[in-house]
């Protein structure tokens, strides 16, 4: 008897329906290792900050965040994909850095209709006909930057910009964007091979061609490379050097060092933008990891923050899917680019700042913000979003 | 096209030559006098790079710092050669390709958790920042001009090491005929650390040399050793003068490609065809020689066995 009845306990604690908001689970698929992995440390870190921040509980509750590295490899983002949609049965996925890893990602995420947040990558797809109710991108869309170095190129009245970017389908993107707001002329159009070294030949094209500027998108290493060598060639006195923020963003500024000096770049986020949220978040960043955040651990924050109040607005029932999507449009949190919110394409609607690199008071090199290129700027592909 | 431009581009295409060369002649020897296909070649690389800026660092010198990455890295390779690989030359190259591909990410790891993710800042010497009026009205970047000259010399110095020397008559040796030179009586185990030592002194010297150029970051030397494959192909294995001649070839071919072909197409083509094919047609230029060396010179430009 006494036997049945423990068995009997037994089975209606097992059997008994999960809370449904005693814990979140967040999935972090990030990229963490290879050379990509300083992009995914930075959102993690950004991201972790924010749960401190929010007393280690998202929305109130309890969290836990299921970190895994993708390496990079959209195979095996898949696998992660599928692995913490079916077996851990996360509320929330978010952490990705790259586009391919996203193309890999969101089919098995949108498939167990879970939300999926972009701490980064913003594929032009997603924010035009593939749009998706799932899907939250807190960063911006991929051409977004260079379509305001191109507004700040024609602002500035240059005539004969010389353009240089990769030969791939990212790079021709990046610079359509530019395009759509430059007005003026090309003194050359050059696409070099993805991952090039040495950009000799094209800087000696650069200096025959005579232009007024140079913008250049060269993701990653490439950047590095191509800034260390155009300073070197001696062409940064020549002619001014505008780029995209990824290209300048802190910790490459710690790593490149003096050749990016004077630099000019466009982002939609700098250290230095005046909101409390903004100071908090940069201070205690710095007293946690010792070293100044980047755009993307301001955008792992972000997308930390974004999940804790549409947990919060829907008191924690995370399974009311449609309340949910509401909460998560609403983005009821101060972000720490200050005023933003979401389009209908859930892609963000924000100011978008030509910065400065320079020297701040301790010597470090810093992007200081000189404009406002954008005010509540949308993006170019939310009129083919159906959603 | 001007004089000036066509000028400067073949300065660049010889510079990058000569870089390519510091790697090649490395992996053309061990590969042509040991028979070890040795794909860590790049991690050697990599890690004088990486030495170089933080022994520039510590010192506040990058004319001290590099001598000391190099002669690091070139017992760190001697070290290497006696611990690990000499154990791989009676095996196939199979097992060759496995364990130095192990090498690689081995090497990498450990690089990630000594120094972290982020890359090194590794700059010019203010001294050599400027540009040199190399003719009337053609100015060239000071470093590049030394790397072309620190390429020249080495590229001598290696000259007279192989061809004029009883250690490079070893080689030589060695590389023609490795069993008869061991029946002859030479002491092919010192040989080899010693020639694998080189190899690796010579690779620390490219990315002590490239790296104010380049990212010194994990990974950098896979990037380059595809190339340095390519020369040691094109140049013929084994052989230190096929390499230099290789190493040349694919340096202005590149260039040259990349410089010339997209304009070229542009004006014969129509654009939307020319902007599409003229970079992909620049970037596999160098294979498209590579290929045409195979098709009429199978075994390379100077072969080095008989």
């Amino acid at each position: 008897m006494k036997k049945k009845l423990l068995w009997l306990a037994l089975f209606a604690a097992v059997s008994l329906p999960a809370q449904a908001a005693d814990k979140i689970k967040i999935g972090f698929i990030s990229t963490l290792s290879g050379p990509g992995g300083v992009l995914g440390a930075a959102i993690r870190d950004g991201f972790n900050l924010a749960l401190e921040h929010s007393g280690g509980k998202i929305g109130g509750l309890p969290v836990d965040v299921i970190i895994e590295d993708d390496q990079q490899k959209p195979d095996v983002a898949k696998q992660l994909a599928d692995k913490l949609t079916k077996r851990d049965k996360v509320d929330f996925v978010t952490g990705v850095v790259f586009q391919n890893i996203m193309q890999a990602v969101e089919q098995p995420v949108f498939q167990a209709q879970i939300p999926l947040i972009s701490a980064n990558t913003g594929p032009s797809d997603l924010a035009g006909e593939k749009c998706n109710p799932l899907f939250y991108a807190v960063s911006w869309v991929s051409d977004s930057y260079s379509e305001a170095s191109g507004r700040h190129m024609s602002d500035k009245g240059y005539k004969n910009v010389f353009v240089i970017a990769p030969n791939y389908p990212g790079g021709k993107d990046v610079v359509n964007g530019f395009k759509r707001y430059y007005k003026g002329g090309f003194a050359g159009e050059v696409y070099t091979k993805l991952g090039q070294l040495d950009y000799a030949v094209e800087l000696s094209q650069l200096r025959a061609a005579k232009p007024d500027a140079v913008f250049f998108f060269l993701p990653g290493g490439m950047g590095v490379n191509f800034i260390k060598q155009y300073n070197q060639a001696g062409l940064g006195k020549e002619f001014p050097l505008v780029g995209t923020g990824w290209s300048f963003d802190q910790d490459t500024l710690a790593a490149v060092g003096e050749p990016t000096l004077g630099a000019l770049n466009t982002a939609h986020w700098n250290i230095d933008l005046d909101n409390a949220a903004n100071k908090k978040f940069v201070a205690d960043f710095e007293k946690k990891y010792n070293r100044l955040p980047n755009e993307f651990a301001s955008q792992g924050y972000d997308a930390a923050m974004l999940i804790d109040a549409a947990v919060r607005d829907v008191k924690g029932n995370v399974e009311d899917k449609a309340a949910l999507r509401k909460a998560l449009e609403a983005a009821n949190f101060k972000s720490v680019r200050g005023a933003f919110k979401f389009n209908r394409n859930h892609f963000p609607i924000q100011n978008y700042y030509l910065r400065q690199v320079v020297k701040d008071d301790k010597g470090r090199l810093v992007n200081k913000t000189v404009a406002t290129i954008f005010k509540d700027h949308p993006d170019a592909y939310v009129a083919e979003c159906k959603m | 096209m001007t004089v000036v431009l066509f000028v400067e581009q073949c300065l660049n295409g010889i510079q990058f030559g000569l870089m390519l060369f510091l790697l090649a002649a490395g992996l053309t020897l061990v590969f042509g006098v040991m028979d070890l296909i040795n794909l860590a070649h790049g991690s050697l690389y990599m890690i004088g790079a990486y030495l170089t800026a933080t022994l520039t660092a510590a010192t506040g010198s990058f004319l001290l710092g590099l001598p000391l990455a190099v002669v690091a890295t070139a017992v760190i390779g001697m070290a290497l050669e006696a611990g690990l690989l000499r154990h791989l030359y009676r095996r196939d190259h199979l097992s060759q390709v496995l364990a130095t591909f192990a090498l690689i990410m081995i090497a990498n790891e450990a690089t990630r958790a000594i120094w972290g993710v982020q890359s090194l800042p590794l700059n010019v010497p203010d001294v050599l920042s400027g540009s040199v009026e190399v003719l009337p009205g053609v100015g060239y970047p000071a470093y590049r001009l030394l790397i072309i000259g620190v390429g020249t010399l080495v590229a001598l110095a290696l000259y007279v090491l192989v061809t004029r020397t009883r250690m490079g008559m070893l080689v030589r040796a060695g590389a023609s005929n490795r069993d008869m030179a061991t029946a002859m009586g030479t002491d092919i185990r010192r040989l080899f650390t010693l020639v694998f030592g080189i190899g690796a002194a010579l690779c620390a010297l490219a990315g002590a040399m490239l790296g104010p150029l380049l990212a010194v970051q994990v990974g950098m030397g896979e990037n380059i050793l595809i190339l340095a494959f390519v020369v040691v192909v094109i140049g013929g294995i084994g052989s230190v003068r096929g390499a230099f001649v290789g190493a040349l070839l694919v340096g202005i071919v590149d260039t040259f490609g990349r410089a010339f072909i997209p304009a070229t197409l542009r004006a014969f083509a129509p654009p939307a065809l020319a902007d599409a094919a003229g970079p992909s047609l620049a970037a596999i230029s160098i294979y498209l020689l590579m290929v045409m060396v195979l098709f009429w010179k199978p075994q390379g430009l100077f072969p080095a066995r008989g």
